[in-house]
C-alpha cells in the first residue's frame, strides 16, 4: 500500500488535475452534442468517473482516507442511478421504438 | 435522528402491506407514520444540538423547522392521493413507498453537516424522482418527463461533485466547519481549486432547485408528470434544495461572499424575469405553475444572496407560504383534470357557480402566490425584501417588485376566469378528504398572513 501511494506520487498533482478536467470536459461535451440517450447516459458516467480519480489523488496526496471513501459513495449511488436510467430508456424505447433524444420534443411553449 | 429512521422504516412496511395486498391500511399507516416522525422532529426543537457521527449530520432548529414542514406538506399532498394512484395502476404501495424514501432524502439534504451527506441526500431524493415521474408508463408525456429529469439530474449531479472534489482538494475535508476555517485562514487571492469549486458547485445546486439559466428542464418535467407528483416537486423537493443550498452558504462560504454575491445576483435577477415573464404566455394552467415555481426560485434566491442571520428564517417563511398555496393550486387541478379533462385556463371559467368553496381556496392561494397582503405569501416576501434591503440591495428590491407586479397578471387571469366568465360545465363534486386539505391550507395561508409571528423568528 504505502510504495502503491508512493508511485502515484511520481506523476506531479497538477497532470492529474488536468487529465481529470479533460476527462469531465469530454463528459461535458457528450452530454451536449450526443443524441442517443445511452451514449448521453455513457458520457455522465464519464463525468462521475473523471471525479473519482481525481478524489482519489487529493485522498493520496493529502493522505486522508475521506476522499476515497467518498468514492465508493459516489460508485454505489452511481449504480443505482444506472439501474433507474437504463430502466426509464427501456420504458421510453417501448413506447416509441427509438432511444433518440430529439423525438422527445413534444412538450414545448 | 429518529425522524430519519421513522421516515426510512415506513417505506419498508408499507412495501410489505403491498405485498400482502393490505391495500386499505396504505394510507392510514402512511398518515400515522408521518405523523409519528412529525411528533419526533418538534420533540428536537431547542435541546442544543451537537453534529453527531463524527460531525456528519446536525439535527439543529433550523433542519427540524425544515423537516417539520416537509414532513407537514408529504402528508397533504399524500392525503389528496386517495384514489389518485389507482387510476395509473394497481402498484400504490411502491408508489408510496417511493415518496417516502425521497422524503428520508430531503431529510437528510435538509440536515447535513459534511459534503458526503449533502451528495448522498441529494442523490437518494432525486433517484427515488426519477422514479415517480415517469409512473404514468403509458403516457408519452411522462416518460418524457422522466427521461429529461434523469438526464438533467444526472448532469447537474457531475458538476456538484466536482465542484466538491476541488473543494476537497484545496481545503483537505469535507466537513463544512473545515471548509470555513479554511476560507478564514485564507482571506486573500483566488485560490483556483477553491473557487472553481464554489463556482461548479452553484451551477449543480441551480440545476437541482430550477434557477435559470438552469431552468430548462423544469417546465417540461413539472408539465409531463403526473399532477400529484409535480405538486410534490414543486414544494418540497424545492425547499429541502433551498435549504441544502443556505446550509452550505451560510456555514462554508459566508466568508467569501464578495466572490460568489456577484454571481447569484445575477441568477436571481435572470430567474426572476424568465420565470415570470414566459409564465405569461401559457394556456395550460400546470404549466403557467411551473413558470411561477422557477420566479418563486428566484425570490428564495434573495435570502442567499443577502446572506445573513435572518436569512433561515425568510426562506423558512417563504417556503412555507408557497408549499401551502401550491398544495391548494395543484389539489384543485387534480379535481379540474379529473372531472373535466383538461388543465387549460378555461375550464376554470365560471367555478364560481360550479363550486364555491373550490373557487375561494383557489383565490386564495392564487393572492398568496402573488404576495397580496393578509396571505401567507405577502409575509414571505416582505421578509425576503426586507433582508435584502438591510444589505443595501435597493436594486435587487425594485426588480423584484416590479415582477411581483408582472405576476400579478397571471395569478389574477385564473380569478378572473373563475368569477367573471361562464361555462356550460356540470357541478363538481369535491371528496371529503379534498375538502379537508384544501380548507386546511387555505386557513393556514389566513392565519400565517395575518399572525406570521406563530412561525417567523424561530429559527
Amino acid at each position: 500500500m504505502e510504495s502503491l501511494t508512493q508511485a502515484l506520487k511520481v506523476v506531479p498533482l497538477n497532470h492529474y488535475i488536468l487529465l481529470s478536467a479533460i476527462i469531465f470536459s469530454i463528459g461535458v461535451i457528450g452530454v451536449l452534442i450526443r443524441r442517443n440517450a445511452i451514449v448521453v447516459f455513457m458520457s455522465v458516467e464519464l463525468m462521475l468517473n473523471a471525479v473519482n480519480l481525481l478524489l482519489t489523488v487529493f485522498s493520496v496526496y493529502s493522505n486522508d482516507p475521506n476522499g476515497q471513501v467518498f468514492v465508493f459513495f459516489i460508485m454505489a449511488l452511481a449504480a443505482a442511478e444506472i439501474a433507474i436510467g437504463l430502466a426509464i430508456i427501456v420504458m421510453i424505447h417501448r413506447n416509441t421504438n427509438s432511444i433518440d433524444v430529439d423525438i422527445l420534443n413534444r412538450l414545448k411553449w | 435522528m429518529t425522524t430519519l429512521i421513522i421516515i426510512a422504516i415506513l417505506p419498508i412496511v408499507l412495501l410489505y402491506l403491498g405485498l400482502f395486498k393490505a391495500h386499505k391500511l396504505l394510507l392510514p399507516v402512511t398518515i400515522a407514520g408521518l405523523l409519528l416522525a412529525l411528533g419526533s422532529a418538534i420533540w428536537q426543537w431547542n435541546n442544543g444540538a451537537v453534529p453527531i457521527y463524527h460531525d456528519m449530520m446536525l439535527f439543529d432548529n433550523f433542519s427540524v423547522a425544515f423537516s417539520a414542514t416537509a414532513i407537514v406538506s408529504t402528508l397533504l399532498i399524500l392525503m389528496l392521493s386517495k384514489g389518485y394512484f389507482e387510476r395509473i395502476s394497481n402498484n400504490v404501495a411502491e408508489y408510496l413507498a417511493i415518496i417516502l424514501f425521497s422524503l428520508a432524502g430531503i431529510i437528510v439534504m435538509v440536515s447535513y453537516y459534511n459534503l458526503s451527506m449533502l451528495f448522498i441526500g441529494i442523490e437518494i431524493m432525486s433517484v427515488s424522482l426519477y422514479i415517480l415521474a415517469g409512473i404514468d408508463k403509458k403516457n408519452f408525456a411522462s416518460n418524457e418527463a422522466s427521461l429529461k429529469y434523469f438526464l438533467m439530474g444526472a448532469f447537474s449531479t457531475g458538476f456538484l461533485l466536482f465542484g466538491i472534489t476541488l473543494i476537497y482538494g484545496a481545503t483537505g475535508s469535507f466537513n463544512l466547519e473545515a471548509i470555513r476555517d479554511w476560507a478564514i485562514a485564507h482571506p486573500r487571492g483566488i485560490n483556483p481549486l477553491f473557487h472553481t469549486g464554489i463556482i461548479l458547485m452553484i451551477i449543480g445546486l441551480c440545476f437541482k432547485v430550477g434557477a435559470a439559466p438552469f431552468h430548462f428542464w423544469t417546465p417540461d418535467v413539472y408539465e409531463g408528470s403526473p399532477t400529484l407528483i409535480t405538486a410534490y416537486m414543486s414544494t418540497v423537493v424545492k425547499m429541502a434544495g433551498f435549504a441544502a443550498f443556505l446550509r452550505l452558504f451560510s456555514v462554508s462560504f459566508g466568508p467569501l461572499a464578495d466572490f460568489w454575491m456577484p454571481t447569484l445576483l445575477v441568477i436571481t435577477i435572470v430567474t426572476l424575469f424568465v420565470g415570470n415573464l414566459t409564465a405569461l404566455y401559457q394556456h395550460s394552467f400546470k404549466r403557467m405553475l411551473a413558470f411561477s415555481s422557477i420566479s418563486h426560485a428566484g425570490y428564495l434566491m434573495f435570502a442567499i444572496v443577502a446572506l445573513s442571520a435572518g436569512s433561515g428564517n425568510a426562506i423558512f417563511m417563504y417556503a412555507t407560504a408557497y408549499c401551502i398555496a401550491s398544495v391548494i393550486a395543484f389539489g384543485v387541478l387534480i379535481l379540474v383534470q379529473q372531472q373535466l379533462g383538461g388543465d387549460h385556463f378555461e375550464c376554470f371559467n365560471g367555478l364560481s357557480k360550479r363550486n364555491p368553496f373550490l373557487a375561494a381556496v383557489l383565490t386564495i392561494a392564487m393572492l398568496s402566490l402573488a404576495g397580496i397582503p393578509l396571505t401567507a405569501g405577502f409575509m414571505g416576501k416582505f421578509l425576503m425584501f426586507t433582508g435584502a434591503l438591510a444589505r443595501f440591495q435597493v436594486w435587487l428590491v425594485v426588480i423584484a417588485v416590479i415582477n411581483a407586479i408582472i405576476s400579478i397578471y397571471y395569478y389574477f387571469k385564473v380569478i378572473i376566469a373563475m368569477y367573471f366568465r361562464t361555462a356550460e360545465h356540470d357541478e363538481l363534486t369535491v371528496p371529503g378528504y379534498y375538502q379537508f386539505v384544501l380548507g386546511v391550507s387555505a386557513l393556514a395561508t389566513l392565519i400565517i398572513g395575518i399572525f406570521p409571528a406563530l412561525i417567523s423568528n424561530r429559527i
